[in-house]
């Protein structure tokens, strides 16, 4: 579009702090009446320079700092994290652990999802189905509680496997989930999906080809919405996920309604492997969720207050921290929002030399002023929703 | 194995390869990058993912500008450094790849490595007036005093510069 030449462009600042950009981030809007002429996205609001500080702090204790990268998903985070530290050591966790990774993981994919549909409808103007979500959200949580002790910054993984193992109260609580939620997305999308108020804010808002998505480094539910069935899950399975049965499903058009529809049908499809998850922790019965290498993972209190060895590696472990090859490693695990990467340069010692976090919507955002330029400002608002901006990972 | 056909088709392009952990990784000479990168486009290398630095404190090439690229066909991935001398430029992607426009405009702000041909290359984590690149070794980890645009690196005690020291 050509810009007018008697200057009349009107600037609408959207944000940093606006109900619509979840988090802080800043928009500049050049309006022609209420056309976009151009959008620029300013961020760095939330930046805690995550990276310098990995530089200075062990492994392990950069794993709080993953949960609050996205904040709607952090077991993933940490999921994603340790599994990449567990590359550059050449490990792997014990079975039971990698069950139970698997199903928080996919637990909070769900969670993930729902916030991202329910919070796009609220913005668009439907406030009903935002409350059913939260429902299923607050469950969720609830496992997330009994899992990790903490609701949102979970810190649930260790190097080597998980903090601790499930508590017997969780597979009840589970199973009324799996057994809930179904009906709470049927009743979203009987609310949503053939809903003509959301299908005319949506259909062929932030419609994007796949050429053009992968040129802007599109990862998640947006690629596969713009028709790529790219899912690391099946694409580079890690974690056993090529033995779960799930499908991935790809949109069409790329626009807000395919995400939609493409985030939908990831929640049962997740569902699904929880209920796999759930059959193979009864399966595999009790066993260890860490491996049992104490120059890599902390060995139990007991054996710490009774044996000599185990309080030398204990000390050492919390003193000096674990002894890294040298070497560099990208770990990618596929997150609610697209491939979350670690990239992790090691020159041994009990800090990583360079971490670097490759968050999904990063590039996402990226695209934004292509997404809306020549639309209408509350297009703007239904892209942003659509695409997933979740600020702390945006700004790291 | 596509590093093979690159030798193949740029013989000397590729100064040093290695596999650490299956992560396939060359390291390129600058001059030869773009042609590199073409040649890799041509072979479905398309979903360039991610664009970074390693500052290693080294006198002769100071950084390492590290890019990371997925191919959807085969998920095979790719990983190429160019070492980078500290004041010297790097070619931008920014024309070819959509997504190189803000990762190299980060790279620029937290290491200070500016990127030729970039369409608009400012800051974008940290604010315009702000003193040094952050993510470089010589720059403290407490950030100094951000007020003060000169003496980044002497206002502050050594001590702080470390969380585990």
């Amino acid at each position: 579009m050509e810009p007018r030449s008697d200057n009349t462009r009107m600037i609408v600042n959207m944000g940093p702090s606006h109900p619509v950009t979840h988090g802080t981030l800043h928009i500049v809007l050049e309006l022609e009446g209420e056309i976009i002429v151009k959008a620029t996205p300013n961020i760095g609001y939330l930046h805690r320079g995550v990276e310098k500080l990995g530089e200075h702090l062990t492994y392990q204790q950069f794993i709080p700092l993953t949960d609050r990268l996205n904040y709607c998903s952090s077991l993933m985070n940490n999921v994603g994290y340790t599994l990449a530290v567990e590359k550059l050591l050449d490990i792997q966790d014990p079975p039971r652990s990698q069950v139970l990774r698997v199903l928080c993981s996919e637990l909070a994919r769900i969670g993930d999802h729902l916030v991202c549909i329910g919070i796009n409808a609220v913005d668009i103007g439907a406030f009903t189905a935002f409350l059913y979500l939260f429902r299923e959200r607050e469950t969720i949580y609830d496992l997330f509680e009994m899992m990790a002790g903490q609701r949102l910054h979970s810190s649930f993984t260790r190097i080597g496997g998980l903090f601790r193992d499930i508590p017997p109260e969780f597979e009840p609580l589970c199973e009324q989930f799996l057994d809930s939620c179904p009906r709470t997305v049927d009743e979203m999308e009987s609310l949503l999906t053939h809903n003509p108020i959301w299908a005319d804010r949506t259909k062929g808002v932030g419609a994007i080809t796949a050429e053009n998505a992968v040129s802007w480094g599109y990862t998640g539910p947006c690629l596969r919405a713009a028709g790529v069935p790219q899912d690391l899950r099946k694409g580079q399975p890690y974690l056993g996920y090529d033995s779960y049965e799930f499908d991935i499903p790809v949109g069409t058009s790329g626009d807000i309604y395919d995400r939609y529809l493409v985030r939908t049908e990831e929640i049962r499809q997740s569902l699904r492997i929880v209920r796999q998850c759930l059959d193979r922790l009864r399966q595999i019965g009790p066993g260890p969720v860490i491996i049992e290498d104490y120059k890599i993972a902390l060995p139990p209190k007991e054996k710490v207050y009774t044996r000599m060895e185990s309080l030398i590696h204990h000390f050492k472990l919390i003193m000096h921290g674990i002894d890294m090859p040298v070497g560099e490693v990208y770990g990618a695990t596929e997150a609610a929002n697209g491939e979350l990467g670690f990239y992790i340069v090691s020159h041994g010692g009990k800090s990583p030399y360079r971490i670097h976090v490759r968050p999904p919507c990063y590039p996402i955002f990226n695209s934004f002023d292509e997404q809306v330029r020549g639309r209408i400002i509350a297009d703007a608002v239904a892209v942003l929703g659509g695409m997933n901006i979740i600020a702390g990972e945006l700004d790291r | 194995m596509v590093i093979e056909r690159i030798e193949a088709q740029l013989p000397g392009a590729i100064l040093d390869r290695h596999a650490f952990r299956g992560d396939q990784t060359i390291v390129v000479e600058q001059a030869r990058f773009l042609q590199v990168v073409d040649c890799i486009f041509a072979e479905g290398f398309q979903l360039l993912l991610d664009v970074t630095a390693v500052d290693l404190e080294i006198p002769e090439f100071r950084f390492e500008v590290v890019y990371h690229w997925l191919n959807l066909v085969s998920q095979e991935r790719l990983r190429i450094k160019v070492p980078v001398a500290d004041g010297a430029s790097q070619p931008s992607l920014a024309g070819r790849f959509k997504s190189a426009d803000w990762a190299e405009r980060e790279v620029y702000d937290l290491f200070g490595i500016p990127f030729e041909g970039h369409p608009s290359l400012t800051r974008l984590l940290m604010w315009e007036d702000f003193p040094g690149h952050p993510l470089r070794k010589d720059f403290p980890l407490d950030g100094g005093d951000p007020f003060c645009s000169q003496d980044i690196g002497a206002s502050f005690a050594p001590e702080a510069r470390s969380l585990n020291a």
